[in-house]
Parts: C-alpha cells; sequence; structure tokens
C-alpha cells in the first residue's frame, strides 16, 4: 500500500513522450493485452490497488482521504484502437482482412501494418501501380474485401504463421508536429488514457475524500463492452468517461467541431447528469481550467453511453479531447488538451464531498 | 548499405541535390572524375581515354513526390504531385517538408461523419492537404516555404522472406546498382549518369545522353510488379524475387534488339535468374536516350518493385543482386555485343 496522502504529487510525465509511447502501443479491440499491461504499470505509482476483470479491463483503485462512507467516482477511457482481422490467406500468401470497428477503408490504402502473428510481422496494404491503372479504377475508393495484406512471405509460412483471426494494427512512428501537437495511429484514445494517467499522478497531490476508479475499458470501438462490465463491477455513485473528440478541420460543420488547444469539451444532453455537468463545469472554472461546450443531443459515441445505463443507472459525464483526422494512422492531438484534460479530471474528484453520495436518487413523498 | 541510405534521402525531381551528393560521396573514389550539369545530372566517368565503345549507363535519381503550392490562412499545405502517383494513396499519410524535413501529416474527414457513399469514393483532391501542426499560415510559413516539396516518411526495413522496403526505390535500386557497379574496372570507356528529372518526363536524362554522347547506353531501373491479388496475369508486369527485368518494348522505347539479345545471353550464360517486363507502359531514361544525336542503342534493366510510386514499396534483395551481375556480366560482353550494332565503328 501506498501512502494515502502526501504533499506532492510524484514527478510529472513527459506528457508528449507518453503520449508517443502509448500510440505506438497495440492494441486492437480484443487484443489490448499490451496496453492494459503498460497502463497497469503507469497507474500503480498512484494507485492502492490495480487489477483487470473478466474482459481485460484495467481497473486501478486509489482510496479518498474521508471518513467512510465515502463517494465513489470512476474515471474511464478505452485503451483499445480500431484494427483488421485476418479472414483468409490467399494464393501467394496474401492476407485478406475484415475490420475491427469503425475503419475508413479509404485510410487502410498503401499502409504499412503490423500483423500480430506469433512475432509482430510487418506488412503492407498494396494497391497496384499507377502506370497499370485504368480511369474507372482510379476514379472508385477501394472497398475492405477487395484489399489484401503482402507480408513478403512464402505462402506456406504465411499459412503457417499467420491463421485467420489474426489481429492486424496500422503502423506509424508518431510525429512530433508544430505547436505542441502529436499525430500518430490509436491517439482515439490513448490520448485520454494520457490524460487519465496525469489525473491520477496529479491526484497523488491532492486531498481528495472520495474514492477513484480509474478504468482503461477494453473493445469500445465495438460497441462499449468494457465499459458495460467494468461499470457493473465497480458501480460507482458517479462515473466520467474520457475519449476524443472531432477537433476543427476544414470541411467539416462548425457545430460539430473543437478548436485544438483551448482545452477539453465538456458534453451536456441525454447522455450527461446536469448535476454533474455542473460539478464538472464548476471545477473547471475554479481552477482556471481553459473548456469548450458541447451540446450532445442524443448519444455520445463513447463509453459513457455504456456506463450510464448500469444496473440502477449512473450519474455519467463525457470529456473528449479535440482530435483531428479520427480513425485514420495520422490523427492529431495537442498536448495542452491533454494537459488540461487531467487537470479537470483531478479537482473535479479534489472537489467531491461526502455530500456527492447523496441525492442521485431519492424517495418521493 | 548504400540502398538504405539513398531510399531515405528526400529527392522529388527537380530537388535531386541531396541524393546526389550522398551518390558522390560514395563513387567518387571509384571514378576517374565527375561533373553536375546544368540540369543537376551527375556524370562521372572512368577510363575515358580507353578504346572501344563509349558505354552510358544511368539510373534516375528523383522519386514522386509533393510540391507545396499554397499555404491557407488556417496553416495547411496545399499540394500538387510531382510525378505519377494515384491520389488514393495519399490519404492517412505521414510526410516529410521542405529541406529541413518537416513533420507532416495528410488527413481526412472521420468516417464518422461521412455517408456511406462518401467512403466509395477517393478522398477529393482539394481535401488532401498536409499539416504540420500549424494553426495559421503566419505558423506554417516560419519552417515551410512556398515550392517546398515533401516526401512519404517511410523508414527503410528488411523484412519477410530476403525483402526489403522503403521509400523511392524507383529509382534509388536504379542508383544504388550503378554506384556497387562503378566499382569494377573496364576496359572501354564507362560513363556513369546519375539523372534527375525522369518522372517527369526523362528530362535529365536527355540533356546528359548528348553530353555523352555515348556509343551505347543501358538504363538501370525499379519497374512495375502487379504479382498481386486482383491483378490479371497478363498484366502483372513482373514476378517478385524470379530475377531482375529485361524491357522488349515500353511505351517509350523499343530497346536495340543485340542489346536485348546480349543481356539475356549474359544472365544465361552464367545463370542468372531472368524475367521479361511483361507490359509496354511505361517508360525509362531509355526512351530519351536512344533518340539522343543520332541516336543511340539503349535497353533497360530493372529490379521488380511491388507498390512502386506509393508510400512504401517492397523489393527482393536477391532481385537486386542479381540484378547487379547480369550487368555486371553484359559489361563484360560488351565488346562482343557492341560488335553487332548497327553504327559503332
Amino acid at each position: 500500500m501506498l501512502p494515502v496522502s502526501s504533499s506532492q504529487a510524484p514527478p510529472a510525465h513527459d506528457l508528449a513522450s507518453l503520449l508517443k509511447e502509448l500510440s505506438g502501443l497495440p492494441g486492437p479491440s480484443g487484443g489490448e493485452l499490451a496496453v492494459g499491461r503498460r497502463v497497469a504499470e503507469l497507474l500503480a505509482p498512484y494507485s492502492h490497488s490495480v487489477r483487470h476483470d473478466a474482459l481485460g479491463n484495467c481497473i486501478a483503485f486509489k482510496e479518498g482521504q474521508g471518513q467512510a462512507p465515502r463517494p465513489r467516482i470512476m474515471l474511464a477511457a478505452h485503451m483499445d484502437e480500431i484494427g483488421l482481422i485476418v479472414t483468409r490467406v490467399e494464393e501467394g500468401g496474401f492476407l485478406r482482412v475484415a475490420n475491427v470497428g469503425g475503419v475508413d477503408p479509404r485510410a487502410l490504402v498503401a499502409q504499412e501494418v503490423i500483423v500480430h502473428a506469433d512475432a509482430p510481422l510487418p506488412g503492407y496494404i498494396g494497391v497496384k501501380p499507377p502506370h497499370l491503372l485504368t480511369p474507372q479504377e482510379r476514379d472508385k475508393a477501394i472497398p475492405l474485401d477487395e484489399m489484401f495484406i503482402d507480408v513478403g512471405m512464402p505462402e506456406d509460412e504465411v499459412r503457417r504463421r499467420i491463421p485467420p483471426g489474426t489481429l492486424v494494427t496500422v503502423l506509424r512512428e508518431p510525429m512530433q508536429l508544430l505547436g505542441g501537437r502529436i499525430a500518430g495511429k490509436a491517439l482515439d484514445n490513448r490520448a485520454s488514457m494520457a490524460a487519465l494517467v496525469e489525473a491520477m499522478r496529479l491526484l497523488s497531490g491532492l486531498h481528495h475524500v472520495a474514492d477513484v476508479y480509474a478504468v482503461a475499458t477494453v473493445q469500445e470501438e465495438v460497441g462499449l463492452r468494457g465499459a458495460i462490465t467494468s461499470t457493473y463491477g465497480i458501480l460507482p455513485d458517479m462515473a466520467v468517461a474520457i475519449d476524443v473528440g472531432f477537433a476543427s478541420q476544414p470541411g467539416l460543420p462548425e457545430d460539430r467541431v473543437f478548436p485544438m488547444g483551448k482545452g477539453p469539451s465538456l458534453a451536456f444532453g441525454a447522455n450527461i447528469h446536469p448535476r454533474l455537468f455542473s460539478m464538472l463545469l464548476d471545477a473547471a472554472k475554479a481552477n482556471n481550467v481553459p473548456h469548450q461546450l458541447e451540446p450532445m443531443p442524443a448519444a455520445s459515441g463513447t463509453d459513457g453511453w455504456a456506463m450510464q445505463v448500469t444496473q440502477s443507472g449512473v450519474p455519467t459525464a463525457v470529456i473528449s479531447i479535440p482530435l483531428r483526422y479520427m480513425h485514420t494512422s495520422v490523427e492529431v492531438v495537442d498536448v495542452e488538451d491533454v494537459r488540461q484534460t487531467a487537470r479537470l479530471l483531478a479537482h473535479l474528484v479534489a472537489s467531491l464531498t461526502a455530500a456527492d453520495r447523496e441525492g442521485w436518487r431519492y424517495d418521493l413523498t | 548499405m548504400i540502398l538504405r541510405e539513398l531510399s531515405e534521402i528526400p529527392g522529388v525531381s527537380g530537388d535531386e541535390h541531396r541524393v546526389r551528393e550522398a551518390i558522390w560521396q560514395a563513387v567518387r573514389d571509384r571514378v576517374d572524375g565527375g561533373r553536375v550539369d546544368p540540369m543537376g545530372n551527375l556524370i562521372t566517368w572512368k577510363g575515358a581515354d580507353k578504346p572501344g565503345p563509349r558505354v552510358m549507363i544511368a539510373a534516375h535519381m528523383d522519386e514522386v513526390g509533393l510540391m507545396v503550392t499554397r499555404i491557407d490562412k488556417d496553416g495547411l499545405l496545399h499540394f500538387r504531385k510531382v510525378g505519377g502517383i494515384d491520389d488514393r494513396v495519399l490519404a492517412a499519410k505521414a510526410v516529410r517538408v521542405g529541406p529541413d524535413g518537416v513533420p507532416g501529416v495528410i488527413g481526412m474527414k472521420p468516417v464518422h461523419l461521412l455517408k456511406p457513399a462518401d467512403t466509395r469514393k477517393p478522398v477529393p483532391e482539394q481535401e488532401l492537404v498536409i499539416d504540420i501542426g500549424a494553426s495559421s499560415k503566419e505558423e506554417a510559413e516560419r519552417v515551410v516555404k512556398l515550392g517546398a516539396y515533401a516526401s512519404f516518411a517511410t523508414a527503410y526495413g528488411e523484412f519477410g522472406n530476403g525483402l526489403v522496403k522503403g521509400k523511392a526505390f524507383d529509382d534509388r535500386a536504379g542508383c544504388a546498382l550503378l554506384v556497387e557497379l562503378l566499382a569494377l574496372e573496364f576496359p572501354f570507356p564507362v560513363y556513369g549518369v546519375f539523372t534527375v528529372q525522369e518522372e517527369i518526363g526523362l528530362r535529365g536524362a536527355r540533356v546528359a545522353a548528348y553530353d555523352v554522347a555515348p556509343d551505347l547506353a543501358i538504363v538501370l531501373e525499379a519497374t512495375t510488379c502487379a504479382d498481386i491479388p486482383g491483378a490479371e496475369p497478363h498484366g502483372q508486369s513482373t514476378w517478385l524475387g524470379k530475377g531482375p527485368a529485361i524491357t522488349v518494348m515500353d511505351a517509350a522505347t523499343i530497346p536495340a534488339r543485340p542489346l536485348v539479345q546480349g543481356l539475356v545471353e549474359a544472365a544465361e550464360n552464367r545463370g542468372i535468374p531472368w524475367q521479361w517486363r511483361r507490359t509496354a507502359f511505361g517508360g525509362t531514361d531509355a526512351g530519351a536516350i536512344h533518340l539522343t544525336r543520332a541516336g543511340v542503342p539503349a535497353a533497360a534493366v530493372s529490379v521488380p518493385c511491388r507498390y512502386i510510386h506509393s508510400p512504401c514499396a517492397f523489393m527482393s534483395l536477391s532481385d537486386f543482386e542479381y540484378a547487379r551481375q547480369l550487368v555486371a556480366g553484359f559489361l563484360e560482353d560488351v565488346p562482343r555485343v557492341a560488335a553487332q550494332l548497327p553504327g559503332i565503328p
């Protein structure tokens, strides 16, 4: 057990390095083990316990410094990324694949990948050379079922080493762009994972009454599945989902996007409990956390959608980090938005009092 | 390995000087001399005063890429393509921009905000822009100049069954072959010529060949290889791992038959695997060289490359090595082959 109170947070992570490290880890939905292990290592110094549940969710627990019973809050970010799964080996040793999660096939053309076989194998989603294309072919996007992965190995070796069901992720070295921005794969949702780790570090230096569950969920991209079981297992008084949102980029409707570098967006709407939303806003204002407001008419498309309807209902909020080019290998986030998201989470937890256990459900007289 | 070094250097057509510098450093001790012409071709020679046919061996230094043509108010870089690139390979890619290699990405709209029909059409050309993280035109202009070239950010690697992957094998593979061949000694004059601007119309080779005035020329290339699913057997051009390809006709050249025959015999007599290049599409510097002055017998030997002109190509190291052996063997045979060429004294 670590001491429950310390006056100072442990040394800061270099958030840019943490983001790049997490971006580089392979973790397609259903294959999050490597990410889960690393996240457990990252959360352990700031937690009293870290465990994995039956689906693979990584759950870190940090006890509050108040008298029991304490309010219990769950902070969740999914750790899986979209990917591909091998369905068939073609003549010549080429792999056919299906999508794992919401893939735009156009983002896969001429993409380097890693095939997670008995060892990580480099591969490429090949295309015909332009010299051999007809004009009609050029005007058509290549559907996923016409794509193939080339691993440059003889067919018999491919058949021996890469059975159907093998998972595939895109290969992209994270890149430092201007203005503190980082480009890479899987920043949906490793950006939020970095924010969660940083929030737990900050909490080590803050007084907080509430018990905190920091959760890295699995299988969000295929249907919010890790959130379903982890929220049931924890049954918190309150829950916050941290995910990425659409950042401003040319050609997108302005009411659907948020500028980068202006802090996370705080959603309000059916998926969000109004009281928890107010508490988030108060925590942001009291601690000068830059933030943006995001009207969300129905589904948030995040773990929050599942967390809210767990057991007899869990008050839920959704925080989003603006991200460009979502679900491509070149997603872009601003490190400052990640930092501010972490600050907001830490200060929200620190603001909770024993009274925040109460009043979420009540009897009528 | 010189191939790795050359592959990773940016050198889009018109901007080949870094490639040229690296090649010169690699060959300067192997040749008698070298010069750079007004277009930027690197012309090297050995044994210029020797008797016998003047043999030009050429490989182009340039690669396909992008040029920044507008920097917008949001700090995004708009570009045009330099050379033949399928637009569809550009979306969701990492690039390096300008002489300092500023990292950038070509993004896409998130699939969540698109209609299914949108995803069945290629990303519209005007949506393909480079994002270097700048928020404004001013911020972008501090690190990128209008007209900067961009090339794919692809690391060289060895993998699979003796394969290598990387960018710009077309035609750094040819350049690397030529660097290695220039280590040999010849009883006749040899001009090793590293050309510019092949990808935008065989332009460097034209003036270099005029300057060299060779009696015969061999072009070293990387060529299309479509032995992949979805390509009809007659459209595959070459096979990976089955040896270097000899061209019998493409869109720019009908190579001199005695040279083609000489190349085939050089391979057959030495047990070197080889294959025909089985498409008439595309062209090489031979197209410009053979029409130089009053005409130059020219032929091409190519290393098959899957996914050529895309961010990453695959090449077989054995094909590369056999190409070197084939051309080295041919050069041994040159005195005999040249005697069969028309117009050579």
